[in-house]
C-alpha cells in the first residue's frame, strides 16, 4: 500500500461520501456544495491517474462554471432553500435505492471478474503538449464538432431563457 | 495502484447518480445527479487510458469532450428548467406531465 494508493483511497472515500450526500441532501443548496466536493475529489483522482490537464479542466469548468450555473438555476427557480424540500414517496425512494444498489453490485461484480489483478503502472504525467498534439492531430473533427455543439447550446440557452 | 480502485469509485459515483435521478423530484437535483454520472464516466475513461498507456491518449481526449458536452447540456437543461418555472411556478418534475397518457 504505497502513498499513491493511500491518497487515492482518501480521495475516493471523500468523493464517494460527497456523491452520496449530493443525492440524499434535503437542502438543494447543500447538495450543490456537496457536488463541489465530489467534483474536486474527482479532479484529485485525475491527478493521481497522471492526467493533470484533465484535472485542471475539471476544476475550471465543472467546479468553476457548471456548479455556479446550477447555483444560479437554484436561485432563479426559488427552490425551497432551508425548508424541507419535496421528495418522492418512500416506496419510490426504496425502488431507486434497489436499482442504484443493484447497478453498483452488478458493475463491481463484472469489473472484479474482468480486471481483478491488473495494476496501473506509474508513468510520467501527460503533458499538455502531448494532449494538444493528440487533439489537434488525431481528433480535430470531434473538436470542431464540439465547438459547433457549444455554439448551438449557447444560442439555444439564450433564446430559451430570454424574456420577450 | 490496482485498476479496480478507480473503476469501483466510478461505479459508486454512477450508482449514486442513478439513485439521484430516480428518487429526487427537483429538476435541478436531477441535473446535478446527471453531472455525477458524467463524472463517473470520465473517471473510467481516464483510468483506462492510464492502464492501457495508449499513445493516442484517447481516454483523456474523450474525457475533455465529455466535459464540454456536459457543460452544454447543463446550460440547456437549466434554461429549460427556468422556462418551466416561469410558466408553471414549479420545479417539481412530477407536475410537468402534460405529455403523459
Amino acid at each position: 500500500m504505497n502513498g499513491q494508493e493511500i491518497a487515492f483511497l482518501a480521495l475516493a472515500v471523500v468523493g464517494g461520501l460527497a456523491g452520496l450526500f449530493v443525492v440524499t441532501s434535503r437542502n438543494v443548496v447543500h447538495a450543490a456544495l456537496w457536488l463541489v466536493v465530489a467534483l474536486s475529489s474527482v479532479a484529485g483522482v485525475f491527478l493521481l491517474l497522471a492526467a493533470p490537464f484533465v484535472a485542471f479542466v475539471q476544476v475550471i469548468i465543472y467546479v468553476g462554471a457548471i456548479v455556479v450555473l446550477i447555483l444560479f438555476g437554484i436561485m432563479l427557480t426559488r427552490a425551497p432553500v432551508g425548508r424541507r424540500v419535496f421528495d418522492n414517496s418512500l416506496r419510490a425512494r426504496i425502488g431507486a435505492l434497489v436499482i442504484g444498489g443493484g447497478m453498483f453490485a452488478m458493475l463491481t461484480w463484472f469489473m472484479v471478474d474482468a480486471w481483478s489483478g491488473e495494476r496501473i503502472t506509474n508513468r510520467a504525467p501527460t503533458t499538455t503538449e502531448a494532449l494538444g498534439n493528440a487533439i489537434f492531430r488525431n481528433y480535430v473533427l470531434p473538436f470542431e464538432a464540439v465547438s459547433v455543439l457549444l455554439l448551438a447550446a449557447l444560442i439555444g440557452a439564450i433564446v430559451l431563457a430570454r424574456r420577450d | 495502484m490496482p485498476l479496480l480502485y478507480p473503476l469501483v469509485f466510478a461505479a459508486f459515483l454512477f450508482s449514486a447518480g442513478v439513485y439521484g435521478v430516480l428518487a429526487r423530484r427537483n429538476a435541478v437535483m436531477v441535473l446535478m445527479s446527471i453531472e455525477l454520472m458524467l463524472n463517473a464516466v470520465n473517471v473510467n475513461l481516464v483510468a483506462f487510458s492510464a492502464y492501457l498507456q495508449d499513445k493516442l491518449l484517447a481516454g483523456q481526449v474523450f474525457a475533455l469532450f465529455v466535459v464540454a458536452v456536459a457543460a452544454a447540456e447543463v446550460g440547456i437543461g437549466l434554461a429549460i428548467v427556468l422556462l418551466i418555472y416561469r410558466n408553471r411556478e414549479t420545479v417539481n418534475i412530477d407536475e410537468v406531465d402534460l405529455l403523459r397518457w
